[in-house]
């Protein structure tokens, strides 16, 4: 266990190179550059600007500064665009707001989600058309359609939560419920398939035919396998969610790293672009290890 | 009931049972009418081609069928009935009282869980017993189904295992509360010959030593003459031949079986085409009408798709399902040759899936 572990790791830290080294390279073959403006800034200023951005350098000296600042420093390079802003602050700033009511959604989709076993277990009863007809509501009601109508409701009309920005508890529940509801109807539906697919196969049989109680049946001998492809799903799910929707930043003015991530791509901010991109690939490669080790953990065919 | 005075020492008794299933398609019926009666010790072989119901009457004699199943009917165990019984009484039989080898030994055990635990729970649960104890118990039980090194081989999981070896896990589970009856659902058909035979003996000698009645549904006739006392041949869902096993064999009474015993190639007749019953098994969601062998049947008459003929006692502790008279099975002599429906069928389905096949390679 701790061999494969170990083997997934160094498979993990080269793909984050080149992750890092690819997202370099499309970066720049992408036309303009930070300083193309509509109005062309005079070759003197350019020329100035691009020494101390460092762009003036070849192209490969650029990715190994780019690469051995995060490396050695952890240093994501200044802000294009907010010259006293370094990217690491921009990140600092906004990654924990999207962290904090990320989690919390997580959580509350997780647990309700899981929930969807209940719906295999009363296959074909109301509780299970109950269940399949929430959640495909819930999952066709994107969050840009969710967000106003939660506003709507509960700012506007009942006047009991707050509309937007960030603060305690109470700015969170609105983002929360926004950003899980379409999250918690997948979890839910892809825990009621695996479960009802899982019910249906041989050695669940066999563990009724020992005489096993209907709850042993389902705790001991269904649950586990009926919970790899919802962690598989949990995996880049969890990552998605931690990592900010634009959706919600927009809405409720969260100022999470979804509206920093945004707004460098239509200011041309290179180094926020590149470092939010680093931070969700880096999170996505870390998550895929977690989902193998569940898996591994779970299912001993795995392990080698 | 073939004899009365079976049917009173009787330790299961299966009355009249039918099994539907409810499918997009429709209903199936994949049990009708089937009776059958098991004394302690005893021996009975269930044999039919896939898809005959030979599992499904077993399945719903443990009260394991799939969702969309229903049975109705009777199943008495020691005189109580069982089928359709809730789930608390069910779970107080099963694994104790009525145990079941499955036929897929690859997938009926849980492949996330080690063999210690799954065949400690059945122990601990029936008996019991703590988890150390249930562990040693269990061993005890691979060792006695033969498998080498039981006491080291237990902590492993189903995959470290052979398929032969999981058969033998198989038939160790079901044996841990020593039951009354074991129902073994080919327990064989997934094994190699020669591990075929030694499962075969091993189960004949823990019969013989725990006293226990056993139900061996098998379509390996070989498997039959060698194990069981009594036959139930079975055919859409049906009984067609109820017979003592040395009868059956010399002397088949219903067409069917004539045709399955047929069907066995003989070392003696080299070179030969093997013999095979024309046409296949029925498609249970549209049953044939009247008798479901007629349509591959060599006597079909009239009447043979006007009704299905009823099970008749024609001997002491023999019964047989045909229109066509003992006599005229026993001749061999067909009203014709060969069922030219059925070759011009088979020849139709040959050429119908030839065209497919042309009309897919060039699209």
């Amino acid at each position: 266990m701790t061999g494969y572990i170990l083997r997934r790791i160094a498979i993990a830290i080269p793909t984050l190179l080149l992750l890092i080294v690819v997202s370099f390279l499309l970066m720049h073959a992408a036309p303009g550059g930070p300083f193309t403006q509509e109005r062309q800034l005079p070759a003197q200023v350019l020329a100035n600007l691009n020494a101390k951005y460092g762009l003036d350098d070849p192209l490969w000296r650029q990715i190994i500064n780019y690469v051995w600042g995060i490396v050695a420093h952890f240093d994501f390079g200044p802000s294009f665009v907010y010259p006293d802003r370094t990217v690491n602050q921009i990140i600092a700033a906004g990654f924990p707001v999207t962290l904090t009511y990320g989690s919390i959604a997580f959580v509350v989709a997780v647990a309700v989600g899981v929930s969807g076993v209940a719906a295999a277990i009363r296959h074909n009863t109301w509780l299970d058309y109950l269940a399949v007809g929430t959640s495909i509501g819930a999952q066709v009601l994107p969050n840009f359609v969710m967000a106003p109508i939660l506003v709507l409701i509960f700012t506007l009309w009942l006047g009991w939560l707050p509309g937007g920005g960030w603060g305690g508890p109470i700015y969170w529940i609105m983002p929360t419920v926004a950003l899980s509801t379409s999250f918690m109807a997948s979890i839910a539906r892809i825990m009621r398939s695996s479960m009802l697919e899982v019910l249906g196969s041989n050695h669940i049989r066999t563990a009724r035919a020992k005489g096993l109680p209907e709850r042993a049946v389902i705790l001991r001998h269904a649950l586990k396998p009926a919970l790899l492809p919802v962690i598989s799903y949990l995996g880049p799910a969890f990552v998605t969610m931690i990592t900010g929707s634009v959706v919600i930043d927009m809405y409720f003015s969260t100022g999470g790293i979804g509206r920093s991530f945004v707004d460098s791509a239509l200011n041309r901010d290179y180094a926020v672009m590149m470092g939010i991109t680093i931070l969700v690939g880096a999170l996505t490669i870390l998550f895929s290890l977690v989902v193998d080790v569940l898996y591994a953990w779970i299912d001993p065919k795995i392990r080698y | 009931m073939d004899k009365n005075s079976e049917g009173d020492r009787a330790l299961l008794q299966v009355s009249d049972l039918n099994v539907r299933f409810h499918t997009t398609d429709g209903e199936v019926s994949a049990v009708n009418g089937v009776s059958l009666s098991l004394a302690r010790g005893e021996t009975l072989g269930i044999v039919g081609e896939s898809g005959s119901g030979k599992s499904q009457l077993a399945f719903s004699i443990m009260g394991l069928l799939a969702r969309n199943g229903r049975a109705n009917g009777s199943v008495r165990f020691d005189g109580q009935e069982i089928l359709n019984a809730p789930p608390k009484v069910l779970n107080k039989i099963r694994a104790d009282k009525i145990a079941m080898v499955f036929q897929d030994p690859m997938t009926s055990l849980n492949p996330y869980l080690r063999v210690s635990d799954q065949m400690a729970e059945v122990l601990m649960l029936h008996r019991g017993m703590g988890k150390a104890q249930a562990v040693a118990e269990c061993a005890r039980m691979l060792d006695a189904v033969k498998i080498p090194d039981a006491k080291g081989r237990i902590r492993l999981y189903p995959h470290e295992f052979s398929g032969g070896m999981r058969q033998r896990v198989m038939i160790a589970m079901a044996l841990l509360c020593k039951p009354d009856v074991l129902i073994a659902d080919e327990p064989t058909t997934a094994l190699d010959v020669t591990v075929q035979a030694q499962i075969m003996q091993l189960l004949d000698d823990l019969q013989t030593e725990f006293g226990m009645a056993m139900i061996l549904i098998t379509h390996d006739l070989g498997v039959v003459a060698g194990a069981c006392e009594r036959v139930m041949v079975m055919y859409g869902g049906r009984v067609m031949e109820r017979a003592a096993t040395d009868p059956l064999f010399a002397d088949p009474s219903h067409p069917y079986t004539q045709g399955l015993l047929q069907a066995i190639p003989r070392v003696d007749q080299r070179g030969d085409e093997l013999s095979a019953i024309p046409g296949s098994p029925p498609n249970m969601t549209f049953p044939p009408p009247g008798c479901p062998f007629q349509p591959r049947c060599a006597y079909a008459m009239p009447i043979c798709e006007a009704q299905m003929p009823p099970l008749d006692d024609f001997a002491p502790g023999r019964a047989r399902a045909c229109h066509a008279s003992v006599m005229t099975v026993r001749a061999g002599h067909a009203p014709q040759p060969l069922l030219p429906e059925a070759a011009a069928e088979d020849q139709a389905i040959a050429a119908a899936s030839a065209e497919a096949h042309a009309a897919g390679g060039t699209r």
